[in-house]
């Protein structure tokens, strides 16, 4: 390999690749992803994308902070992501080549400590291009190594564990449906994380009816986990202002400013969010928010200003990381095959995303999931769960036997929750793990004959 | 060596089996399924396995050139040219290739007043389940308003709005499409009937009105031929787009 004239050239055996423009060149060097080619920026061959990885090779971090895919003028994303870099660590590492970040990251010498400290100043246009230049193990390696503790009701993140998120969705909101679920994900082992529910209907009173029952049932049954109603920030808002008892706030966020009008969100009504959190969220906090992202959403409402997806994917965790969230979840193969079109994509981006996350700080997790037109099945997803239980996740979302009959997608299912902690030999969180303990669900860590029926949950 | 009866899991000796029956008889997802170690057991896991695989072949499979011919509709492809391109690629499902658009103004009747396009969206097997029933009741029933009713077409790769095309290439007052949905694991059998008044190229498929889960266990076939022969009545008389909910 030998580099060419200008800063995006490379050439190989005599070939000359040349990229007009570091948004082109950073596209052109992701991993294959349906997206990248509907958006017409994808390499058109498999060379000219190592080209294109090569060349962002040798980028230096420093074009990369002058060169914000967004402009500054244009976009509030950039603009929240550069107020938040510390200057100071940011010199310290600005004549490094993004090479020289990849290598950083996985050098032996290299751990938790030393990463967070160069951490402040990493833009997630630095993160997203040295996740273009790793492999998929590198992706792992690396993401183990660094720990993301965040605290609401219980604490998720630390060393030695791994939550999931009870996802118990019902078509029709039907609260009983609801707590029939929230039960049987309990009696496995799972709800450390949250016990989230995607409401059918986006409406004040059927949110704050669905927070009031799962506050009650956390209540009765003294369950060191934390409630939320994934509906529009602004219903949530509502609800909370009205007294319902929620304990995080969560929105769906995007990599652009315009990505984010299409969500019904802008950077101020997440401050105004993230207030309203803090004073009037039940939870213990501090960290009280909840975002979800994925690889293609700018695309999907023509917001991704010609930027491939997964930089604008990066610049969604610099957008989170402003808010010190309880939990981040991409949520992977919702999207469809025009964005991730099989099980190879899925996987592939799933690993980039919770490696992307961790770098920036975030508690990180994953809804490793698929709809039915995208050629995925659930091998797939039990394969990236592995995977990413290897790279430190901090959590899973999961749901009965992976089937959400809601959303009509397949996550996780609840068995995978014990699966993975007794593959790794994890721990649940550790104030849920000694409610596990105390409910007879667990011995030692081990699930009891008690484990997976949820009428242990009746009262008397 | 025979497996160990004892080993017995949770809901095998559950706390409460009558409560446990009853959550099991009546709640939508899969729950009270029980386990083997932290894994489901077998039937549980081959009953998803196959309901995702049934919605798997909906998708990927086509419908049979028998069908289309019995049920005597023209059959056109969109610009997609395979199923791969269909899913990658969703805009070349929206729209007919000027060749194609030429053989449909030569094989179908111009301007007529209600246009019929059956695609295939996401789901074959939808359009095999129900169209057979549906469409000779919507037949009739257009008849019996006296609506005037085009060449009814069927489109290979066909999205929402590839009736865009077909009715501006028709010059059609109205039409409606009936589409196989993305199918779930409860059924992969649903179809969608969308309208638009004024087709053209490029109207939004937010514009479009509709009515879904068409299915036996949804609205069935044949009612829902009657309820779209009703609801392309009223687009034509009120000449716009959205129908009274109230008048189903």
């Amino acid at each position: 390999m030998s580099s060419g004239e200008t800063a995006y050239t490379a050439v190989f055996d005599g070939i000359q690749h040349e990229f007009d423009s570091l948004q082109s060149v950073l596209a052109k060097a992701n991993e294959r992803k349906s997206g990248d080619k509907l958006a017409g920026i994808a390499a058109t061959s498999s060379a000219e994308r190592i080209a294109a990885k090569d060349v962002i090779s040798r980028l230096t971090l420093e074009t990369l902070y002058e060169n914000p895919v967004v402009p500054v003028a244009d976009d509030e994303v950039t603009r929240t992501i550069r107020e938040g870099i510390c200057e100071e660590t940011y010199e310290e590492i600005a004549d490094w080549t993004v090479a020289d970040l990849r290598e950083f990251l996985l050098d032996e010498s290299t751990g938790d400590e030393e990463i967070r400290t160069l951490r402040g100043g990493l833009t997630s246009e630095m993160i997203a291009a040295v996740t273009k230049i790793m492999s998929n193990m590198d992706l792992v390696v690396a993401a183990s190594k660094m720990t993301v503790v965040a605290r609401c009701n219980n604490t998720i993140g630390t060393e030695g564990t791994v939550s999931f998120r009870l996802q118990p969705n019902d078509p029709s909101d039907d609260t009983e449906n609801i707590l029939h679920s929230v039960r049987e994900g309990l009696s496995y082992g799972v709800g450390d994380a949250v016990i989230g529910i995607n409401p059918v209907s986006d409406d004040v009173a059927q949110v704050k009816e669905l927070l009031r029952a799962t506050a009650e049932f956390i209540d009765r049954w003294d369950v060191p986990t934390q409630n939320c109603v994934l509906a529009h920030i602004t219903t949530q808002m509502d609800a909370v202002r009205d007294g319902a008892p929620a304990d995080l706030l969560f929105q769906s966020i995007a990599g652009t400013e315009r990505g984010n009008r299409e969500f019904g969100i802008d950077v101020g009504l997440l401050d105004d969010a993230a207030e309203l959190g803090q004073n009037r969220c039940q939870a213990e906090g501090p960290n009280v928010m909840y975002f979800e992202t994925g690889q293609g959403a700018e695309l999907s409402n023509d917001a991704h200003e010609g930027v491939d997806q997964l930089t604008l994917e990066a610049r969604c965790y610099g957008l989170a990381r402003e808010y010190d969230p309880f939990l981040v979840n991409t949520v992977v193969g919702f999207i469809g095959p025009e964005y991730l079109y099989d099980g190879e994509q899925v996987i592939r981006a799933g690993l980039e995303d919770v490696f992307m996350g961790k770098l920036h700080g975030l508690p990180m997790g994953i809804d490793a999931c698929y709809t039915n037109h995208t050629n995925a099945d659930q091998n797939d997803i039990e394969n990236l769960a592995v995977l990413l239980t290897a790279a430190g996740s901090n959590f899973f979302i999961t749901v009965p036997m992976g089937d959400d009959v809601m959303l009509n997608y397949q996550s996780n299912s609840f068995h995978d929750g014990p699966a993975l902690r007794t593959l790794f030999d994890l721990q649940a969180a550790p104030e849920f793990e000694v409610w596990l303990e105390e409910m007879g669900i667990t011995d030692d860590g081990q699930l009891t004959d008690r484990a997976g029926d949820q009428t242990i949950f009746t009262d008397p | 060596m025979s497996r160990n009866s004892d080993r017995l899991s949770g809901v095998d000796r559950p706390e409460n089996e009558a409560q446990l029956e009853r959550i099991r008889g009546s709640h939508p997802s899969r729950v009270g399924v029980g386990r083997t170690g932290s894994r489901p057991r077998t039937e549980t896991l081959l009953e998803f396995r196959l309901d995702h695989a049934k919605a798997r072949d909906a998708v990927t499979t086509h419908v049979s050139p028998k069908l289309v011919e019995e049920l005597g509709l023209v059959g056109v492809q969109s610009r997609a040219t395979s199923k791969t391109e269909y899913l990658a690629d969703p805009g070349q499902g929206r729209d007919i290739s000027d060749e194609t658009a030429d053989s449909v103004r030569q094989q179908c009747t111009m301007q007529p007043q209600v246009q019929i396009v059956v695609s295939d969206g996401l789901s074959s097997t939808a359009v095999e389940a129900n169209v057979p029933d549906l469409l000779p009741v919507l037949l009739d029933g257009l008849a019996d308003r006296g609506l005037d009713v085009g060449t009814p077409i069927f489109v290979e790769y066909g999205r929402v709005d590839v009736m865009d095309a077909i009715g501006e290439e028709l010059d059609a007052n109205c039409c409606v499409n009936l589409i196989g949905e993305r199918p779930g694991l409860a059924t992969n059998e649903s179809l969608s009937a969308y309208f638009v008044y004024g087709p053209e190229r490029g109207g939004a498929t937010a514009d479009k009105s509709v009515i879904s889960n068409i299915h036996r266990d949804g609205i069935p076939p044949v009612e829902a031929g009657a309820e779209i022969a009703a609801v392309l009545e009223e687009l034509c008389e009120t000449k716009r787009n959205g129908f009274d909910t109230e008048s189903r």
